[in-house]
């Protein structure tokens, strides 16, 4: 436990640290809170329907170096026009939907996994969720959103944003903006701050289940601060970062600002509301820790019911209704794309329902409470890649074929894998995101309903039907997976490596006997 | 007297109980068991585990008796605990060689 809190310290410690060094360096930069104050600084969102501007090429490839100013100093020239103020309802929208990330998070999915444990594990999964859940939100306000989203290089952010400097002037009264999917729409990049806080938690939570009833406490959170700060950040940022539409005023500047995006931006893969960055990330990282953590004692020779999938159904259904603030929020705007995504969710998430039941009355030979909460679930993950990124028809699709995709993921993939993902992470959340991810390539296409993507951000102008290439984009979507699962899948072994160093990795076995409960919380669930 | 230890399905209990009643047992003692005889367990799939449930819910009552009761007591809970399925249950009969009422001290016949 010493070492543990020798850790925290030393990380916040390196934090302050970095954080004054930011600061002297921001002296050079006059007026630079007031610019993000007054204009919306394309500094800090991510792509919906957005891929770099790919009809702007020829006539941006004239001009590298005016592509290379920075977007903050193009702020003064546009200041003397009345500043964009954000709009109430986008605002009210986007902090409904933070609240509803947390809703998916510490009571959801800490019921839906806790229902699935045994009950004397009961206490350590909720306690597990609703403190990495803590612990990622601090950590994100410290670094995180600095690194995710802050302009850096391809990987990575830099520490602009460490502490959320810069954010809120308090001599002034001024809130900095962040820019949305549409020109002059900011929105405070506070709350942007706080809704991409809950999917950094999300995330981290996610990983939980796969070595739920036997990882010590004190390992996890080792675990979480190594994978959050060298997985979770530089994918966010690889998939999300970009200028935001307000820099792209002419033509000349594309080129400059689509090579200060992340790298998985650049590439022009489309992940709405997280298919890379939180379900692919989080299942890999799982499926990791299930090898090395290794299996529950006793793990196919002992019984391991669910306790109660009453509380996994309630889970279930909560994640469900949260899930409308992850998907629907992630367009940052109340507009048609929310809407689309809203709706999205919504259908896609019932045809899995119906999809994994209706299979695994067939297979299995009974349609069960947990399969179809399993496949709410899986539903939900298939879609959050492709939320606005796809119609209707993509919607029906995507819903019933990630059913029976995920309904394999936890059985006859399992049993390939021969890793005791407890409660089915990787099965669920990483086959549930690939299978949303490529698919989002298939169904943005304007011909099979979907949306298509923004193919100039200077005008705005979506991508022509007969420009969408579907092979050229699933390739593209692939390549996004791919890096994802080898990124994700490194730090993870190397995070529960440097854990297990530190404090060991498992209870022993009499503890894990006893459960967790009692041994690592001294507390019982059920008196 | 005869200590009578019969096993029978749990939504029997109030039918048993009854059929006891009405041939004049005082008392009966209830207790929820779990055990496995002829009637076979069932198995359970969550995802892709699947576990066997041999011990099946039962329900065991016990009641002490005079002698001359037996064959009554044992009818009763023949007929009322049947439902022509496996997995009604059984009945054992144990002789009884003391009975003690803790509140007045009585013993034997007195105290049943």
């Amino acid at each position: 436990m010493k070492r543990l809190f020798s850790l925290i310290a030393v990380c916040s410690a390196l934090a302050f640290g970095g954080s004054a060094l930011a600061q002297d360096k921001k002296a050079d930069v006059p007026a630079e809170p007031s610019a993000r104050a007054t204009q919306p600084v394309p500094d800090a969102t991510k792509p919906a329907e957005a891929k770099p501007a790919e009809a702007a090429p020829a006539a941006a490839g004239a001009a590298p170096a005016a592509g290379a100013a920075p977007a903050a100093g193009a702020a003064p020239a546009a200041a003397p026009a009345a500043a964009p103020t954000p709009n109430k309802g986008d605002v009210a929208w986007l902090m409904t939907s933070t609240a509803l990330v947390l809703l998916m998070s510490v009571p959801a999915l800490a019921l839906f996994y806790g229902g699935m444990v045994r009950s004397k594990n009961m206490l350590s999964v909720l306690m597990q969720v609703f403190v990495v859940f803590s612990l990622i939100v601090v950590l994100w306000c410290v670094y995180g959103y600095s690194l995710a989203f802050t302009e850096g290089n391809q990987f990575i952010g830099g520490f602009d944003r460490l502490f959320l400097k810069g954010t809120f002037d308090s001599m002034k009264g001024e809130f900095a903006m962040a820019a949305t999917f549409s020109k002059n729409t900011p929105i405070p990049e506070l709350l942007f701050v706080a809704f991409q806080a809950t999917f950094a938690a999300i995330t981290c939570a996610l990983i939980l289940g796969a070595f739920a009833e036997r990882m010590k406490f004190s390992a996890v959170l080792i675990f979480m601060v190594i994978w959050f700060t060298f997985a979770y950040t530089p994918i966010a940022h690889m998939v999300w970062f970009w200028a935001g539409p307000d820099a792209y005023t002419d033509p000349k500047l594309v080129d400059g600002l689509n090579a200060k995006a992340g790298m998985i931006w650049q590439w022009g893969a489309l992940d709405f509301a997280g298919g890379t960055v939180v379900h692919i990330n989080a299942g890999i990282a799982g499926l990791v820790g299930a090898y090395l953590v290794g299996k529950r004692t006793g793990f196919g020779k002992e019984k391991m019911t669910p306790h109660n999938l009453p509380m996994t159904m309630i889970g279930a259904s909560l994640l469900w209704f949260g899930w409308f603030g992850f998907n629907a929020g992630s367009a940052l705007e109340a507009n048609n794309a929310a809407v689309l995504a809203f709706m999205n969710t919504f259908l896609a998430t019932a045809c899995a329902v119906l999809s994994w039941t209706f299979f695994e009355w067939i297979f299995k030979g009974k349609p069960s409470m947990l399969g179809a909460a399993s496949g709410a679930v899986a539903g939900l993950v298939a879609i959050t890649p492709a939320a606005g990124n796809v119609g209707i028809p993509g919607a029906f699709a995507i819903g019933l074929i990630a059913g029976v995709v995920c309904l394999w993921g936890v059985s006859g993939l399992k049993k390939m894998l021969g890793a005791d993902d407890s409660l089915d992470v990787f099965g669920v959340h990483a086959v549930g995101g690939i299978t949303g991810a490529l698919l989002t390539g298939i169904f943005c296409s304007p011909d099979l309903g979907g949306p298509g993507y923004v193919a100039d951000w200077v005008t705005a102008a979506m991508v022509k039907p007969a420009d969408y290439s579907i092979m050229s984009q699933v390739i593209t979507q692939a390549k996004a997976v791919g890096v994802t699962l080898v990124w994700s899948g490194v730090v993870a072994f190397i995070a529960f490596k440097i854990a297990d160093i530190i404090v060991g990795l498992r209870v022993p076995e009499e503890q894990e006997r006893e459960g967790l409960d009692i041994t690592a919380h001294g507390e019982s669930a059920y008196n | 007297m005869k200590l009578v230890t019969a096993i029978i399905k749990p939504f029997k209990l109030d039918e048993v109980r009854e059929a006891l009643s009405a041939i004049g047992v005082q008392g009966i003692t209830v207790t929820e068991v779990k055990g496995f005889g002829r009637q076979k367990g069932h198995t359970e799939l969550y995802r892709a585990a699947e576990y066997v449930v041999d011990f099946l819910p039962k329900v065991k009552i016990e009641a002490a008796i005079k002698s001359d009761m037996l064959d009554a007591v044992i009818e009763a809970i023949e007929k009322s605990a049947n439902t022509g399925k496996i997995g009604d249950g059984k009945i054992f009969v144990f002789e009884l060689e003391q009975v003690v009422r803790i509140r007045t001290g009585e013993t034997g016949a007195e105290a049943l």
